[in-house]
């Protein structure tokens, strides 16, 4: 066992933690510690755009984007925060253009914008164009110039250590506990702040768009020391997946111009959202082209839709829209342009589908996406522990690990970067200023005891189950009863199911019994995070008897604002059973109201 | 169909030295080679190590060497390899750890060598720097890396000396020194104007061949090398 001692630890070096990093290094002893080289996280897949209310393109307010984020949150979304975050964006994307993030650029030389789902002019409502974007690999960039900046500044990264511990002493931080992937040996990270920024939980479902790092590592160990886990029953579904693969298309493919069509050949986002259309956000576009392949409008009857940005179709939609440039001639698409806009939309669908999507519509279905839910934090990335936000010392969190809340019951696309750099940052800055004036807690007397006995546990397990089969089993049941739609009686199947799969856990042997690199046994700790996890979710779904954003309820198809307009905590016993209490949503100055796009 | 994988296999904690392991399995062909690497690690060989994580492309963590070309796992299906005999291994000129990881330091240490980071220390304007369309354009290529060494590691030239920086190196240097935002080309230039640095290429085109993000590596090279010569970036 080795020790080493930071006044902040970052675990995780995606967007926010790199963002994190970034700012407490300015002023404080920092290291980032990660399972993977920081430039393999997974903001890096983010594709089409970060949303701030620059006004590059038309008129536009940090107001504006404030309004669109609560009514895409479908009312769940602390207004707070949600004004905090919209009011930073500004300054936080100049910022990333500062670090040097090649933006595209528009013709007067300033930061490209496109519009994206959700994203309005209040007053027009019609779609309007705020998500900055560097053509579409927006995230790609980001990971790289954070990165990058953070080698500039001389940042410590211990790289490929898997943290499996959060260590509390006397209710306050007092570090982590990491497996260096290369030798298997544990360390204990000291530290006065530890940040979380390890990201979602995507891998729970069976067609996601997220990678295989995304087991939900963050908030498996911090819910395992007492942290409760906030919205949990709110997890994103991407209208546009790779058909079988759920690799992602993005929305600024649809910002562009491209249109849904179903098997009829109809663009039928019409007759769900007569005025964005193929603009609404997520959760009820992908709602709708479920219900679709429910109603047999599938393309062949198929479980699948397609996505068409075909030029002459993003053209004959786009007069039939009277849609314009901002010169105001009609709004139209060349295949070339589309190509220099979409360049990584276009390899994908040419490598994966074999489709050239100037010629061919591409094959799409919903994907799991987003984890909305997480660990509570107030804006300044302090993680609070109950029902009056009491805050827990030294201990932050931020990025999609996190639950501030700011994307309430459904995010709106290019929020998630924003998120990042915003949250980021302010988890920074304010973990370097705690570290400032406080003292190392001790640490415990034998610190990696608790990591110690779960990897001892996994080394001896005996029995013939496989990874495989339990992480397929609790993949293709959540996406069945704990997906798009969901009914009581479907999530008490689901429960039962993965409790079930948490006894067969126990019985994987572990065949790699070396230390160089044993991603066999990584890989058995993290189907324990994800079980633990789907289990969590399915517990704080089952108990919200209303529809609200990405819940949606065939038994309860109705927001209940009178009994629901509050937030899920969800705590797990030591004994391992789940206690749920509940929270307010804050309110400023947006009541909620019915959600029509 | 199906399909036979001979994978390469290290594990120094047992082997002396490396040797070849063949698994026959059941494949589509739009498959890709990291679900088959998946399939047999979860139901033939726990054993089997290799990196992976987002498995379209883009994080560049499982560079490997199939059928002697290296590619992203997750990037090359089984039908554009136009055989159902594959061979799977570490990528060459680094280290091998174990199995199908290599040690990535050396790598590193050569990005780290260039400066990749943004330089300009004069105070920015309260909005963006100003960059016109065509500015931006000049180095849109090389900002597409996703540093996942099929470049370097299919280099004859690194293959013989590690001690060269590399075409991804160059690339990374590339990406700030045709920004019109950046003030620190000379210095990137004098660094790769080294005896190990941009004159190391001898245009062999491998790294061209191989990046799965398709940059013109070469050209970029060519261009810096050009930079050097005439003392101008254009």
């Amino acid at each position: 066992m080795k020790k080493h001692q930071f006044d902040v630890i970052v675990i995780g070096a995606g967007g926010a933690g790199l963002m994190a990093a970034l700012y407490a290094s300015k002023t404080a002893n920092t290291a980032v510690i990660s399972k993977l080289y920081p430039t393999r996280s997974h903001t890096g897949t983010a594709q089409g755009g970060v949303g701030a209310a620059l006004g590059n393109e038309e008129e536009d307010h940090w107001e504006w984007h404030t309004f669109d984020s609560v009514k895409g949150s479908d009312y769940l979304g602390d207004q707070d925060a949600i004004e905090f975050m919209c009011y930073e964006a500004v300054q936080a994307v100049y910022e990333l253009e500062h670090y040097g993030l090649p933006f595209s650029r528009t013709a007067e030389g300033k930061i490209a914008q496109r519009p994206f789902g959700g994203h309005t002019n209040n007053v027009t409502g019609k779609p309007v164009r705020r998500a900055c974007y560097a053509a579409d690999r927006t995230g790609h960039m980001i990971l790289q110039t954070l990165y990058q900046q953070c080698l500039k500044n001389n940042v410590n990264f211990y790289d490929e250590y898997q943290v499996v511990d959060l260590l509390v002493v006397n209710g306050a931080t007092a570090g982590v506990v990491a497996i260096e992937l290369g030798t298997s040996e544990l360390h204990v990270f000291h530290a006065k702040s530890v940040i979380l920024a390890t990201g979602g939980h995507g891998r729970v479902w069976d067609i996601t768009s997220n990678a295989y790092a995304y087991t939900g590592d963050g908030i498996a160990i911090s819910m395992r020391r007492g942290v409760p886990m906030e919205d949990m029953e709110f997890f994103q579904f991407h209208p546009t997946g790779i058909y079988k693969l759920g690799i992602l298309i993005t929305e600024g493919v649809r910002g562009e111009g491209g249109v849904l069509i179903n098997g009829k050949g109809e663009r039928f986002m019409e007759r769900y959202a007569p005025r964005v259309k193929d603009l609404a956000s997520r959760d009820v576009i992908s709602r709708a082209m479920y219900l679709e392949i429910k109603a047999g409008n599938g393309i062949n009857g198929q479980n699948y839709l397609y996505l068409d940005v075909r030029p002459e179709t993003v053209n004959k939609y786009a007069a039939l829209d009277g849609r314009k440039r901002l010169d105001g001639s009609p709004y139209t698409m060349t295949g070339e342009e589309i190509i220099a806009k979409l360049p990584d939309i276009v390899d994908f669908a040419r490598t994966y589908l074999g489709v050239d999507p100037v010629a061919q519509p591409m094959p799409v279905q919903p994907t799991a996406h987003y984890t909305m839910g997480g660990i509570p934090t107030n804006k300044y990335g302090e993680v609070v522990i109950d029902e009056d936000n009491t805050v827990m010392p030294g201990l932050y969190a931020a990025g999609e690990v996190a639950c501030v809340s700011v994307h309430g019951a459904n995010r709106l696309g290019t929020n998630s970067l924003l998120d990042l750099i915003v949250f980021g940052k302010h988890s920074g800055l304010r973990a370097a200023e705690f570290s400032q004036g406080a003292d190392f807690q001790p640490l415990p007397a034998d610190p990696t005891e608790f990591a110690q006995q779960q990897f001892d546990a996994i080394r001896n397990a005996q029995g013939n189950e496989k990874i495989l089969d339990i992480s397929s089993k609790m993949k293709f049941v959540m996406m069945d009863c704990v997906g798009m739609f969901r009914t009581g009686e479907g999530m008490q199947s689901a429960l039962e199911t993965m409790r079930e799969l948490k006894e067969r856990y126990k019985h994987i042997p572990l065949h790699d019994q070396g230390k160089i690199f044993n991603t066999e046994m990584i890989n058995i700790w993290e189907l324990g995070n994800l079980l633990d996890i789907a289990e969590l979710v399915t517990v704080s779904a089952q108990a919200r008897t209303e529809s609200r954003g990405a819940h949606a309820r065939e038994d309860y198809p109705k927001r209940d604002d009178a009994n629901w307009l509050k937030h899920t905590l969800a705590w797990v016993k030591p004994d391992g059973a789940i206690e749920l209490r509940y929270k307010p949503v804050v309110i400023t100055k947006y009541q909620p109201k019915e959600r029509v796009y | 169909m199906e399909v036979k994988v001979k994978v390469y296999r290290f594990n120094p904690e047992i082997d002396k030295k490396p040797h070849y392991e063949t698994y026959k399995l059941e494949a589509e062909p739009t498959e890709r080679i990291l679900d088959m690497l998946e399939y047999i690690k979860g139901y033939y060989d726990g054993t089997l190590s290799f990196r992976r994580s987002c498995a379209h492309g883009i994080c560049g963590s499982d560079a490997m060497r199939i059928n002697g070309r290296n590619y992203l796992a997750c990037k090359a299906l089984l039908k554009d390899l136009h055989t159902n005999k594959i061979t799977v291994e570490p990528i060459l000129g680094l280290r091998v750890i174990k199995d199908l990881i290599v040690d990535m330091e050396q790598f590193f240490a050569h990005y780290r060598s260039v400066k990749p980071y943004f330089i300009n220390d004069e105070p920015p304007p309260p909005q963006e720097r100003l960059q016109s369309v065509e500015e931006r354009e000049r180095f849109d290529d090389t900002t597409k890396c996703i540093l996942c060494a099929c470049c370097t590691a299919s280099c004859p030239i690194f293959w013989a000396s590690d001690q060269y920086v590399g075409p991804q190196a160059i690339v990374a240097a590339h990406r700030f020194i045709f920004d019109s935002r950046d003030r620190a080309a000379a210095e990137r230039l004098r660094i790769l104007n080294d005896q190990f640095g941009v004159y190391r290429c001898h245009t062999i085109f491998n790294c061209t061949e191989c990046c799965p993000r398709e940059i013109e590596i070469t050209q970029a090279i060519g261009e810096v090398k050009a930079a050097i010569i005439t003392g101008r970036v254009a």
